[in-house]
C-alpha cells in the first residue's frame, strides 16, 4: 500500500528541486541569458582561456556591452550558416580563415572599409575586405637537435620524406593546422603532387599525435626526431616550463615553401547586423595597438598589423610570407580531407 | 532530415562510397565488441554481488555502478594520458566498456535479487547442477533487464563522440563531425546522420524481438524469497575477487585517480573558484530541469508503448530511440535551424536548450518506465478497473504508482547523462552560462589539462549523486514484483 504515496512524494520532490533550480537562476546566482543584456554578440572560435581577458578589455575600452559565445570556429561556422539571416551575432572571430572563407563564400560577412583592412599586411585579410586577419601564425618544424641537428639546415617541407627519418617524424592529423598545411600543398602544386607527397609521407610511417602540444612532447621524450607543428606551442612551452627544461629548437622552412604557411586567425562582421558600428569598433580594437600587442606577448602569435612590435626572437613575419596564397582558399578542406581519407593518413 | 531529402542524388553517392560502407561496419564492430563486454561484465558482476559469497560484495556492488559517473571523454583522456598505445579500436572498446557497463550491471542486479527463486529450485530439483541453473534459468529470467541495459550500451557506443574523437577511431560520430568541420557542408553529414537512425532503429527491433515471449512480472500468490547464494570455494573466491577488483580498478580508480594526479599538479596554477561554482551550479539547473522536461513526455510515451501495443506506439517508441542515437551536435544543429526559424524567442534560451535534452535523452527515460510498467502485472490494473475505476483513475492510481521506481530510475539517468552532455549544450546554451562539461572543453581545447581537472573532477562528484538515486531506484524497482 504505502507504494502508492511514493509518486506524489516523488513528484513533489521533483517539483521542490525545480522550484529550487528556478529560484536560483532569479537570483541572478547562475549565469543565465546574458545576450539580453548584451549590444555585441560575438561568436568565438578562438578558445576562451587564451582571449577573454582580450575581450574583457575590448568591452572596457570600447564601451560596449560584449556577450561571447564560445564554441569551436567549425561548429560556430556550421552554426551562423543554419541561423542565416536569424542569428544574433554581430561579429564573428574565427580560429582560422578556412571557416571565415566559407562564411564569405555563402555572401553572410559584410564587407569592412578598405581603411580598417589596410592596417593589416598584405596577404592577411581577404581581397574583396569581408573578413581581416588579427593574429598570424607560423608552421614550423619543432626538432631535437642532439637527434637530428641537420633540420637547422631545412629549406623545403620535402625534407623529412628522406627516408632517414623513417618512423621519426611526428604529426597531429586531426588537426586544423595540419590539415590547412596539406590545403595548402594541393592548392600550390596541385592535385597529384600533393597526393605524392603525402604518400611518401605515408611510407615514412610518421607518428600520428593527438594534437600539437603532444607531438610537441613527442620530440620533448624522444619518441620522436622533429614534429611539424606551429610556432606558438613552443613558445607557450617556453613561458610554462622555462627554457633550459626544453630541449627542442624551432625552423622555419623557407618563406615560398607550402610546409612555411602562414595561418590567421581573423573576425568578419555579420551580415544585417544591428550593432555596425559597435563590431567596427572592435575590429578596430582587435587591430589596435594593445590587442596586437596582446597577441604577441599572451597568445605567442604573430601581430599583423603594420608596425607592431614582434617577440624578439621571432623571425620578422614578412621574411616567412613568400607564398602569396589565398587564404580564402584554405576553404576547400573538404577535398583535402577527402585526399587524406584516400591516402589513409586521416 | 530535410537536408538529406534536397540533396538527392548526393544521397546515393554518398551512400555508396567506399568509405560509408567501411564506417558502418567500424561502428557496428565497435557497438558488437563493446555490448558483448558489457554484457560479460555486467551480469558476472552482478551475479557475483547478488547470488555469491563474493567477500565485501555490498561493497562491490555500491562502486561498481560508480563509472556512470566519469564521461566517457574524461575516462579516454586518462586512458591516452597514461597508455599512449591504447588508440584507436581498442582503446574505444576499453573506455567505452569501463564507461557504460553500469548499464546493464544495474538493471540485472535489480533484476537478479527480485526474481523468484522458485523456477531455479524447480530447475535444480529436477537434477540440473548450478551452473546449468544459472545459464538456463536465472540468465533467461534477467534477460528481459539485460537487453534494455545492453540497448543503451549500444546506443550509447553509436552516439559516443568524445571518447573516440580523443582515441582516433573513425565512427560515424567522428565522420559526421569531421564532415560538419570540413566542409561547411550539412548534407554528407545529414545523410550519415539518417544512415546512424536507420542502424539505431535496427539495433533497437532486435533488442525488442530478444525480449519476445519472456513473461516479465510474477503472477502467484505468496511473496517471493531471496534466493540462496552460491558459496564460492577458495580458488573461485580468489579468481572472482581478482577480476572484480580489475574491472574497479580501470573503470573508477584510474581515471580518478588520474585526475586527481592533474588536478594536484595544477593546484600551483590556481582554481578559479567562482568559475567552478557557477559551472556547477549551471549543470545541476539544466540537469533537473532538463530531467524534468525528459521525463514529462517519458512517462506517457512509456506506459504506452509497455501497456497499449499498437503500431503507432511502436512508432513512437522507435522515433524516441532515434533522437538518443543522434550525435548531440546534429541535434543541436537541427535545432538551431528549427530555432532560429521558429522559435526566436527561445532560441540561445534556456527552454529550447532543454528541449534538445529531451530529444537526446526521452529513450534513457521512455525504457527505464516502460521497464518498470511492464514488470508490474497488468492483472492489477484489471481488477482495479473490474472494480469501477476509470481508465484515468487506474492509470494515476495504479499503474503510475507502480511505476515510480521506474520513473526515479529514469529521471536519475536522465539527470546524470545531461550533466556529461557537451555538444548540444555548447551551441544552444544561453550566451555566457557554462556548465562544468563546457568549462572542461575549453580548459582542454588549449590542452591546459591541469586546469581542466577540477572541472572533470566536479563532474564526476556530482555525477555520483543520481548514479547512488539510480541504484537505490533500481533496487526498489526489483522490489515492486514481489506485489
Amino acid at each position: 500500500m504505502n507504494r502508492r504515496r511514493r509518486l506524489p512524494l516523488l513528484v513533489s520532490a521533483l517539483t521542490a528541486a525545480a522550484v529550487l533550480a528556478l529560484t536560483g537562476c532569479g537570483d541572478g546566482s547562475t549565469v543565465v541569458d546574458k545576450t539580453e543584456g548584451a549590444d555585441l554578440v560575438i561568436y568565438s572560435g578562438r578558445n576562451e582561456t587564451l582571449v577573454k581577458g582580450l575581450l574583457d578589455d575590448l568591452a572596457k575600452e570600447t564601451g560596449v556591452k560584449v556577450g561571447v559565445r564560445y564554441a569551436t570556429s567549425a561548429e560556430l561556422a556550421a552554426q551562423l550558416l543554419e541561423e542565416g539571416d536569424g542569428t544574433q551575432a554581430d561579429l564573428f572571430f574565427s580560429q582560422d580563415a578556412g571557416a571565415l572563407g566559407a562564411l564569405a563564400a555563402a555572401g553572410r560577412l559584410d564587407p569592412l572599409d578598405a581603411s580598417v583592412v589596410g592596417k593589416v599586411q598584405d596577404g592577411f585579410a581577404d581581397k574583396s575586405n569581408r573578413w581581416v586577419g588579427t593574429s598570424a601564425r607560423a608552421r614550423v618544424i619543432a626538432y631535437d637537435p642532439r637527434k637530428a641537428p641537420e633540420v637547422e639546415q631545412m629549406t623545403t617541407i620535402d625534407a623529412v620524406l628522406d627516408p632517414k627519418y623513417k618512423g621519426r617524424v611526428g604529426f597531429a592529423p586531426t588537426n586544423a593546422s595540419w590539415q590547412a598545411f596539406v590545403t595548402t600543398l594541393r592548392v600550390t602544386r596541385g592535385e597529384d603532387q600533393a597526393k605524392a607527397w603525402l604518400e611518401k609521407f605515408k611510407a615514412n610511417e610518421p607518428k600520428a599525435y593527438d594534437n600539437n602540444i603532444v607531438a610537441l612532447d613527442g620530440v620533448e621524450k624522444g619518441e620522436v626526431a622533429l614534429a611539424l607543428i606551429n610556432h606558438y606551442y613552443w613558445y607557450e612551452r617556453v613561458a610554462e616550463k622555462g627554457a633550459a627544461a626544453v630541449t627542442s629548437k624551432l625552423h622555419f622552412l623557407h618563406g615560398d615553401d607550402p610546409g612555411a604557411l602562414i595561418n590567421v586567425a581573423g573576425v568578419g562582421i555579420l551580415k544585417g547586423t544591428d550593432q555596425k558600428a559597435a563590431a567596427l569598433k572592435a575590429v578596430e580594437y582587435l587591430l589596435g595597438p594593445k590587442a596586437q600587442a596582446y597577441f604577441a606577448s599572451k597568445t605567442f602569435e604573430y601581430p599583423v598589423v603594420e608596425g607592431a612590435e614582434v617577440p624578439s626572437d621571432l623571425p620578422p613575419l614578412k621574411e616567412l610570407d613568400g607564398l602569396a596564397l589565398d587564404l580564402n582558399r584554405l576553404e576547400s578542406l573538404d577535398k583535402t580531407l577527402e585526399l587524406l581519407d584516400e591516402v589513409g593518413l586521416s | 532530415m530535410v537536408r538529406a531529402v534536397e540533396a538527392g542524388d548526393r544521397v546515393g553517392r554518398i551512400l555508396l562510397r567506399p568509405s560509408t560502407i567501411e564506417l558502418v561496419g567500424r561502428s557496428l564492430g565497435l557497438v558488437v565488441v563493446v555490448t558483448g563486454l558489457c554484457l560479460v561484465i555486467g551480469v558476472g558482476v552482478a551475479a557475483l554481488v547478488t547470488r555469491t559469497s563474493l567477500p565485501g560484495r555490498r561493497w562491490v556492488g555500491a562502486l561498481a555502478a560508480l563509472p556512470l559517473a566519469v564521461p566517457s571523454y574524461v575516462a579516454a583522456f586518462a586512458w591516452i594520458a597514461a597508455v599512449p598505445w591504447a588508440r584507436g579500436f581498442v582503446g574505444a572498446a576499453i573506455v567505452l566498456t569501463l564507461c557504460t557497463y553500469p548499464y546493464v550491471l544495474l538493471p540485472v542486479a535489480a533484476a537478479m535479487r527480485g526474481v523468484d527463486p522458485a523456477q531455479e529450485e524447480v530447475a535444480r530439483s529436477l537434477g540440473r547442477g548450478p551452473w546449468r541453473t544459472f545459464w538456463s534459468v536465472t540468465v533467461r529470467q534477467t534477460w528481459p533487464a539485460a537487453a534494455s541495459g545492453a540497448l543503451l550500451v549500444a546506443l550509447y557506443t553509436l552516439s559516443d563522440f568524445g571518447a573516440v574523437s580523443l582515441l582516433q577511431y573513425d565512427v560515424f560520430t567522428r565522420a559526421i563531425h569531421t564532415s560538419y568541420r570540413a566542409s561547411f557542408d550539412r548534407t554528407p553529414a545529414a545523410v550519415l546522420s539518417l544512415l546512424l537512425v536507420v542502424l539505431t532503429v535496427l539495433i533497437a527491433l532486435g533488442e525488442r524481438r530478444s525480449r519476445r515471449g519472456l513473461e516479465q512480472a510474477r503472477i502467484g500468490s505468496g511473496v517471493s524469497r531471496r534466493s540462496d547464494r552460491i558459496r564460492l570455494g577458495r580458488w573461485a573466491a580468489a579468481f572472482s575477487s581478482v577480476a572484480v577488483l580489475a574491472v574497479l580498478g580501470l573503470a573508477l580508480v584510474f581515471p580518478v585517480a588520474s585526475l586527481l594526479y592533474w588536478f594536484a599538479t595544477g593546484l600551483s596554477a590556481g582554481i578559479d573558484a567562482g568559475r567552478l561554482v557557477t559551472s556547477a551550479g549551471t549543470t545541476i539547473l539544466f540537469a533537473v530541469l532538463g530531467a524534468l522536461v525528459t521525463m514529462a513526455l517519458a512517462v506517457p510515451v512509456g506506459v504506452l508503448v509497455a501497456r497499449y501495443r499498437s503500431r503507432t506506439s511502436s512508432a513512437i517508441e522507435l522515433a524516441a530511440w532515434a533522437g538518443h542515437a543522434l550525435p548531440g551536435i546534429v541535434v543541436a544543429l537541427a535545432l538551431v535551424f528549427f530555432g532560429v526559424r521558429v522559435a526566436q524567442p527561445i532560441y540561445q534560451r534556456t527552454p529550447l536548450l532543454l528541449i534538445a535534452y529531451a530529444v537526446l535523452f526521452l529513450p534513457a527515460g521512455v525504457g527505464a518506465v516502460r521497464a518498470a510498467v511492464a514488470m508490474s502485472s497488468p492483472r492489477v490494473e484489471e481488477v482495479a478497473r473490474s472494480l469501477g475505476s476509470s481508465p484515468l483513475d487506474v492509470l494515476r492510481r495504479v499503474t503510475l504508482p507502480l511505476a515510480a521506481p521506474g520513473i526515479a530510475a529514469g529521471t536519475a539517468l536522465v539527470v546524470l547523462t545531461i550533466m556529461k552532455e557537451l555538444p548540444a549544450t555548447l551551441l544552444l546554451r544561453p550566451t555566457g552560462a557554462n556548465t562544468l562539461a563546457t568549462s572542461l572543453w575549453t580548459e582542454t581545447g588549449v590542452a591546459a589539462y591541469a586546469a581542466a581537472a577540477p572541472y572533470a573532477l566536479a563532474l564526476v562528484v556530482l555525477a555520483v549523486a543520481p548514479t547512488l538515486w539510480l541504484m537505490h531506484a533500481q533496487g526498489r524497482l526489483a522490489a515492486t514484483e514481489d506485489l
